[in-house]
């Protein structure tokens, strides 16, 4: 399937980008007329790939992240979040809820967010090259297919 | 981005005004400790009526709250939950740890 238009964005890893990140997904998506409840879910999700980028990938270097994003004419985005960190050793695991090494102040939780607020979430991770996340949510409102 | 702290009859409620992401939690985080662990308040009530965005580092916030609060057996409390914020509590089962209050308009939907 072709995309019916495309975005890319590139930034440092500096902490202060974390809601520059999802206020620029949220703004692409908003092509697509989602619910604000719809944008809300894909600012969390993307809030939560970003901020594992910097806190995880990049850790206490500094770094860039790469987000591409994608719209169908199906309503659906895509969104790549992309960092050239560290990587993860088993991405089964780091996916189960509330497995953390981020210490008292994280919940462990980023992974399910991204699952429950997305139709799916697809991670690629290579151990000292770096990880992509891909979310995958349909923005489509209830009842607008036949339009 | 702040808090607002007030203490009165043993409930210290710290308004939370802003987003809570990574970036904004440790601000919010060290304005909460410092007036809690001087006053050791039986209930700590976290008031997100103006919180419009929070995601996990939000959760871990909480969390963190409910660790502190147990070391003098205080509760914690959460108040002026958006769907958006109730969501994220839910998600995390800290709905089991933290009494919840939903934001007074939506008492509607009940
Ligand atoms: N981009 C990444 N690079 C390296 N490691 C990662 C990356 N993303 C996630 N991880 C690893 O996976 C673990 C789980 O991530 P997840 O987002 O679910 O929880 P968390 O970030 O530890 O806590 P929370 O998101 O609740 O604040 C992390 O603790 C980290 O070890
Ligand atoms: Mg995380």
């Amino acid at each position: 399937m072709k995309a019916m238009n495309e975005m890319s964005v590139s930034f440092l890893s500096v902490s202060a980008n974390e809601s520059f990140a999802r206020a620029v997904v949220a703004a692409f998506a908003s092509q697509l007329d989602p619910t604000i409840d719809q944008l809300a879910d894909l600012k969390t999700a993307v809030s939560e790939a970003v901020t594992n980028a910097i806190v995880h990938g990049y850790r206490e270097t500094l770094g860039t992240v790469y987000i591409t994003a994608k719209l169908y004419e199906t309503g659906k985005i895509v969104v790549r979040v992309r960092d050239k960190g560290v990587g993860i050793p088993d991405v089964e695991k780091a996916m189960e809820p509330l497995f953390t090494t981020g210490g008292e102040e994280r919940a462990g939780l980023g992974f399910a967010v991204m699952q429950s607020f997305c139709d799916k979430v697809a991670v690629r991770s290579a151990l000292g090259k770096g990880t992509t996340v891909t979310l995958h949510k349909s923005l489509l409102r209830r009842g607008r297919e036949h339009e | 981005m702040g808090v607002r702290l007030l203490l009165r009859e043993e409930t210290l409620t710290a308004r939370i005004v802003g987003e809570i992401d990574h970036h904004t939690a440790r601000a919010v985080r060290e304005e909460i400790d410092s007036a809690a662990q001087k006053v050791k308040p039986l209930r700590l009530c976290l008031d997100f009526t103006e919180v419009p965005f929070m995601d996990s580092s939000g959760v871990g916030l909480i969390l963190g709250r409910y660790r502190l609060m147990q070391m003098w057996q205080g509760r914690v409390i959460l108040c002026g939950l958006s769907p958006q914020v109730e969501k994220l509590v839910e998600i995390s089962g800290l709905n089991r740890l933290v009494t919840m209050e939903r934001r007074e308009n939506d008492e509607s939907h009940e």
